[in-house]
């Protein structure tokens, strides 16, 4: 599965969602599909966006939150899976988008290449509801099951190791700063 | 355990008065009646992490949110938080309030706490975090209060250091 298709097929749902991204091809195939001033792209701090999105996810009860996240953030910050089992704040979705590759930094592999299991991690690590999904259909699926359900879930995700043509965004980080937290002012108020 | 309880009670309730409702934390020994207070707190919910970085992402997503927060670690803790520091509270203009418990300074008798202690200041300097010592706890009101101004007018992480003089009682 392309990263792409299953971000193009859960679109709809997430312009509703306050949502995260990581850096790189995944900040840049949503920003394609169109951007909202709900759709947060953290371009470094890398492994912090679930930290985020926990974050968010407290503070913001009523809303639903997506983080979408790659297998090397996750490794990286591999703490926030147990702090994100531990506190499985109702209203969050961490999708971890597996493709085994350091790829918006020139491709070199991760362990999840070599057998590390994120989604078994999460599980280990306390989370109630560990989804896997390697197809568009399945992705879709598991996806809107979040949505619905009240609880913390994990997606993980396989994924082709292929990004955007090109990792141009015509946003700065500040402005996409300051207009999300100025759309979430709107939504609470 | 020799940790000042009625300073750490000034202390929390200064985080309180400055509208502070989220605290994210590491156990640490100076810390631990503050993160008792908030555990026991209904209207302040407080996150137990595994590594203090973790908390630079949740005060970010906080602020976002417009809640305000802020970190409770030991000084070590901020070292190992420095590249969310720089690289998501400096890089967005996150005004993260830490309250650092300054282990390694004078009077230190823990040989492990005083490598620390020496680079904490050269540190906070070096990364042009502004920030206060806190020793007197009937400035420990003013002082956060203070320190939660500047953060929020400059959307820059601000630190205030809780030194043995306020903590520890001996």
């Amino acid at each position: 599965m392309l990263r792409a298709d299953a971000l193009k097929s859960i679109y709809p749902r997430l312009k509703s969602q306050v949502v995260v991204t990581i850096m790189g091809a995944v900040a840049v195939e949503l920003y394609n599909l169109g951007h909202q001033p709900n759709f947060f792209y953290l371009e470094h701090g890398m492994g912090l966006a679930s930290s985020m999105g926990l974050g968010l996810a407290v503070s913001l009860p009523k809303e639903k939150v997506t983080v979408l996240d790659g297998d090397g953030s996750v490794l990286m910050n591999l703490g926030s899976l147990s702090t994100l089992a531990r506190y499985r704040p109702p209203n969050l979705t961490h999708w971890i988008f597996d493709n085994e590759s350091l790829l918006s930094v020139g491709g070199f592999p991760t362990a999840t290449g070599t057998g590390t299991d994120l989604a078994g991690i999460a599980e280990k690590a306390g989370a109630e509801h560990v989804a896997l999904a390697d197809t568009v259909e399945a992705a879709e699926q598991a996806f809107a099951e979040a949505s619905d359900r009240n609880g913390l879930s994990i997606i993980v995700s396989k994924v082709e190791a292929i990004g955007p043509p090109s990792f141009a965004m015509d946003i700065t980080l500040l402005e996409n700063r300051f207009e999300f937290a100025r759309h979430i002012q709107g939504l609470v108020s | 355990m020799p940790v000042s309880v009625k300073n750490s009670e000034v202390l929390f309730a200064a985080l309180k008065s400055a509208g502070i409702t989220l605290l994210s934390a590491l156990p640490e020994t100076w810390l631990v009646h503050v993160m008792q207070m908030a555990e026991n707190d209904p209207d302040i919910t407080l996150i137990r992490l595994n590594k203090e970085e973790e908390g630079v992402g949740i005060s970010a997503g906080a602020h976002l949110a417009g809640r305000k927060s802020a970190m409770l670690m030991q000084n070590h803790g901020l070292l190992t938080s420095v590249n969310g520091i720089v690289s998501v509270a400096q890089l967005y203009r996150i005004p993260l309030l830490m309250v650092i418990s300054y282990r390694g300074e004078m009077g230190e008798r823990d040989p492990w706490q005083t490598e620390g202690g020496r680079v904490t200041e050269p540190l906070l300097q070096s990364l042009g975090i502004i920030y206060r010592k806190l020793s007197d706890p009937a400035a420990v009101a003013y002082e956060v209060r203070q320190a939660q101004t500047l953060a929020e007018s400059s959307l820059r992480p601000v630190a205030l250091l809780l030194t043995r003089e306020l903590m520890w009682e001996e």
